[in-house]
């Protein structure tokens, strides 16, 4: 195998991971701030997809352009459904939160089957075949957009949990919910802003992954997995975590793809994923749980 | 929106009108109290769950059919008898369309059409088999469905090995009228029962059309990306790609060879999962050329023409799976009118003696052997212009196929 | 409980044998198979409060276990099941020790299961001496010796007997030490461990102990369907389905699984039953599903504890 296509691979690993770290911003907020697995995240991205298309289709507004829309379409969402499914259906108790995301996400996902058909749609934009060339190598422009995207996203996230008093006053109640409210912070009204936040951030991932991928009822489930270990393996709650976890699985994939073959490949990911969490259990960048 | 199709309400809104079939013949009765009992048909598909672009394709070809036989008095034979459809959501699980099959029966179905894929076609078939019941096979393409020895099951459609049979002759001679430039292949495939079967029959019959296959690579469902595979293709230098994968890997993978600038001379699928009018509309920079051995209609017969209108004016795309929904339930009906009866032993035998002509698919009558019928093919497709066209065999093609494709 | 209550009970479980209609037979026999998985869940997952996310890994390997002695090696299906119990409980006692000597605990514990079983779905899609992602179909060979039956009834009276073995087992712990030493960590780990209780070693037994009985599932479906895949065996869909049945019908309850079991069946075959436009059936179930974790936070069990209040 020659250098040239290893390094490509490398390349590629890297952007590929920018978008996975995309998808793992918003649930390693969730799941920072509500300590559970959000098994609707795949889902929401799904739909936040859909929106994308749909305006794009429609409306004509190019996925890059209405990317502010949708995330705030999709903060809408989050906190809706915190507000009014999620929190009232488990009351806070663990247990009954990740039964919550479950049931919405079979919810959403057949509402989408019933909406949209089980059809896949792909969507062409002037940037879907725009490449990059960097020596021998072509650099696909969406996922070099998606991959900075990213960064910033990440970098933002953090400034704001750590900078601004609403920032703090989430992290309070996700380390000491009862303490928070004797200071006078309403638990529920926070954990609905953060799953607001965090389904937002997957609106911003919908956009920048439409012009290079596919949109279909199923499209969410493509991605779970690999955003639940990208969180895991960076720390829960980590946004530079979640960052550097999802560049060291794209890299774990692309390469583990090129040596082992796509198929055996993926297993990589899941290898990878079990000896960190036994060698170190808090994940590569957590603090104590 | 009132369906050209059906002449039933079917706006995707008012959706729940999807069981309308059952809802027209159950309200027919009720004006002509003279009408012989409906025959109960059932439709067993994944339309939820990962297959449920195709299953739904299926099940609204299956129920255009119960229209227009229904519309054309219904069974004549039998008094005009009426087709009612029995709705089954197989979710891509086995257990539930063994499960459906059980549970249709005991309603009273006197045949069924199904399943899409081969494991629910292969597990709803042999759960028919208890009742010795007549199963039209629609979709389901693996040779085994027909080969167990089950004497209710019939395919009026080309199983796998009649369909890789094909598909390397036709490659053969498209390049030969090139001039045989192509001498190479890669193969990419989806690694369970439908790529890895298929690729390994497409292995074996390159090598007796003389293309070298320089690299295998499988891959899983879902894969996320194709850039390594494709950079690896790009290294070896191939003259021909050839895919068989599903609809989803189908797409990124074609757009990935294009982004990457991999020089081909054809891309050639096999059963290609995502080659349809959908992607040559929607990715018309990729699709343009790409060619693709599958299930089609004859293009050339008017009839056929006069069906892709209706089914686009529906609003739905018109893909394979359509076609081979409708004529599964016309195969059906054509042997009730034959013996005159639903009765499931003498239904199951004027199938089994059926020489069903009414239709527009490229197999001439058919002739079952075992329930396979014999007539049954596929044919080289070739996305031009933005719509498919029939490129081999020569007598239903369509256009002559453009091979090698013109460098960019 | 009362006489009464086991009787009723009882005629519930044989009346399916009455039943001429092989529909039904089918969707008790489903119920029940979906009651004995959930009960081995529960056994760990429950009693002992380790959410898994992976236990298909130890069906995956029974039905695979049960397809390479039909296939390759010729071994009678009926040893095929202590085989597989015996493997069920090697691989939970491996990936048991393993995670909790590393301390994992929730949802990372969760997860870790999770990974697992997707190491051994690719493995099973990869590998030739498993098929492949073609799967491997079983031979059609009816018959007691060959435990394949074609009567739904002998099918049914199979599952009946693995549910009940699942139950005792199930009433077994809850009045032993060991189930003792496991509530006590589910509801306090470092009290418990303040009071001698080796945590490492009884979560651990926990696990190979559902394992086992998980995997025997696996045979049975493999010697009912005949065929098995790696999405069958597998795929997170039926860790999920197991998880929700447990939850939805009472964790650590010993009756939990069963109502679970019923209820979710009940909802799923009669809204498949009435409604055909795709989707809307699962999206009922789904919403029903949300409906019961709001109104019945401690399962369906729960409710009797409610009515005797009310």
């Amino acid at each position: 195998m020659s250098g040239e296509i290893i390094a490509a691979a490398l390349v590629n690993g890297l952007l590929t991971g920018g978008v996975y770290a995309l998808v793992a911003l918003g649930l390693t907020l969730i799941y920072g701030v509500l300590h559970i697995v959000n098994f609707a995240h795949g889902s929401l991205l799904m739909l936040a997809m859909f929106a994308a298309y749909l305006m794009a289709t429609w409306a004509g507004i190019d996925p890059y352009l209405g990317l502010p829309l949708v995330a705030a379409l999709m903060f809408a969402v989050g906190w809706g459904l915190y507000r009014f499914v999620i929190g009232p259906v488990s009351r806070g108790e663990d247990r009954a939160l990740l039964l919550a995301t479950l049931g919405l996400a079979v919810v959403l996902d057949n509402l989408a089957l019933v909406l949209f058909t089980g059809d896949t749609r792909q969507l062409e934009t002037p940037l879907t075949f725009a490449m990059w060339q960097v020596g021998p190598l072509l650099l696909s422009v969406p996922k070099l957009i998606s991959f900075a995207v990213a960064l910033v996203l990440a970098c933002v996230l953090w400034a704001f949990m750590a900078l601004t008093d609403t920032g703090r006053a989430i992290r309070a109640v996700a380390r000491e919910p009862e303490g928070a409210r004797l200071m006078g912070i309403r638990p529920q009204r926070m954990f609905a802003l953060a799953y607001g936040i965090g389904v937002a951030c997957l609106g911003a991932a919908a956009c920048l992954l439409l012009p290079s991928f596919y949109v279909a009822p199923s499209v969410g489930n493509v991605f779970m997995l690999v955003a639940f270990t990208i969180v895991v393996l960076g720390g829960m709650g980590s946004f530079p975590g979640a960052m550097l976890g999802g560049l060291l699985i794209g890299v774990t994939e692309s390469l583990g793809g090129l040596f082992l073959g796509e198929s055996l490949g993926p297993i990589c990911i899941s290898v990878v994923f079990i000896a960190v969490l036994l060698l170190r259990p808090t994940g590569l960048f957590g603090a104590a749980r | 929106m009132t369906n050209s199709l059906t002449g039933i309400r079917l706006t995707r809104r008012a959706a729940l009108a999807t069981g309308a079939a059952t809802a027209a013949t159950l309200a027919a009765p009720m004006v002509a109290r003279a009408q012989p009992a409906a025959i109960k048909l059932g439709l067993i598909h994944p339309v939820t769950g990962a297959l449920a672009f195709s299953g739904a394709q299926c099940r609204l070809g299956g129920q255009m059919a119960i229209a227009d036989v229904n519309a054309a008095g219904g069974i004549k034979s039998m008094g005009g008898a009426k087709i009612e459809a029995l709705l089954g959501d197989a979710q891509g699980k086995v257990e539930i369309a063994t499960s459906l099959v059980d549970q249709m029966a005991e309603a009273g179905a006197a045949g069924f059409t199904g399943a899409f894929a081969s494991n629910l076609g292969l597990a709803a078939t042999t759960a028919a088999a208890k009742y010795n019941l007549p199963f039209s096979i629609d979709s389901g393409i693996v040779d085994s469905i027909t080969t167990r020895g089950l004497k209710n099951v019939f395919r009026f459609f080309p199983n796998l090995s009649m369909t890789i049979g094909g598909a390397m002759p036709a490659l053969d001679g498209i390049n030969k009228a090139a001039g045989s430039p192509a001498k190479t292949a890669v193969l990419v495939h989806e690694n369970g029962v439908f790529g890895t079967s298929t690729a390994k029959a497409v292995a074996d019959g390159l090598a007796k059309i003389g293309i070298k296959v320089l690299g295998t690579f499988p891959h899983a469902t879902p894969t996320r990306d194709f850039t390594n595979i494709v950079l690896q293709i790009k290294a070896l230098k191939p003259d021909l790609v050839m895919m068989t994968n599903y609809e989803n890997e189908y797409v990124l993978a074609a757009r990935t060879i294009v982004q990457q600038r991999v020089p081909l001379m054809a891309m050639y699928s096999v059963l290609g999962g995502g080659f349809n009018l959908k992607f040559a509309k929607e990715a018309p920079d990729v699709a343009e050329n790409m060619m693709d051995f599958n299930h089609w209609y004859n293009v050339k017969d008017p009839r056929s023409a006069a069906f892709r209108k209706r089914v686009e004016g529906a609003g739905h795309v018109l893909t394979w799976e359509v076609p081979f929904g409708y004529f599964a339930v016309k195969l059906l009906a054509d042997a009730w009118q034959n013996a005159g009866t639903a009765d499931k032993d003498k239904t199951v035998a004027a199938l089994a003696a059926s020489t069903f002509s009414d239709h527009f698919m490229p197999y001439g009558p058919t002739k079952f052997i075992d329930g396979q019928n014999q007539g049954a093919q596929a044919v080289a497709l070739q996305i031009q212009k933005g719509d498919i066209a029939v490129v081999w065999p020569t007598e239903f093609a369509s256009a002559k196929a453009v091979f090698p494709r013109p460098k960019a | 409980m009362s006489r009464m209550a086991w009787m009723g009970i009882a005629v519930l479980a044989l009346a399916p044998f009455a039943l001429t209609s092989q529909y039904l037979v089918n969707i008790a026999m489903l119920t029940a198979f979906s009651a004995f998985l959930g009960q081995a869940w529960n056994l760990s997952g429950g009693f002992g409060g380790l959410t898994s996310f992976g236990h298909t890994a130890f069906f995956g390997l029974g039905a695979y276990v049960a397809a390479l002695f039909a296939t390759r090696w010729g071994i009678s299906p009926w040893l095929a099941l202590p085989a597989a119990a015996a493997l069920g409980g090697l691989a939970g006692a491996v990936i048991g020790f393993a995670s909790f000597r590393a301390g994992l605990r929730g949802s990372y514990f969760a997860l870790v299961t999770l990974a697992f079983a997707e190491v051994f779905h690719v493995l099973a899609t990869s590998l030739d001496f498993t098929g492949g992602g073609q799967g491997i179909n079983l031979p059609l060979k009816l018959g007691l010796a060959n435990f394949q039956f074609v009567d739904r009834r002998a099918s049914y009276a199979v599952v009946l007997a693995l549910l009940t073995l699942a139950m005792a087992v199930a009433f077994r712990l809850r009045g032993s030490r060991f189930g003792a030493r496991l509530a006590a960590i589910r509801e306090n780990e470092d009290a418990a461990r303040a009071l001698g209780v080796d945590i490492v070693r009884t979560k651990t037994a926990a696990l190979a102990l559902s394992g086992a009985v998980t995997a025997l599932g696996g045979v049975v479906y493999c010697q009912t369907y005949l065929f098995v895949d790696p999405q069958i065996a597998f795929g997170v869909e039926r860790s999920v389905e197991m998880l929700l049945v447990v939850m939805i019908g009472g964790a650590g309850t010993v009756w939990g699984p069963v109502l679970g079991a019923i209820a979710l069946h009940l909802v799923a075959d009669t809204s498949r039953a009435w409604i055909a436009t795709p989707g809307f059936a699962p999206m009922l179930y789904g919403v029903v599903l949300l409906a019961i974790i709001g109104l019945l936070p401690g399962g369906i069990v729960s409710l009797r504890e409610r009515l005797r209040r009310a």
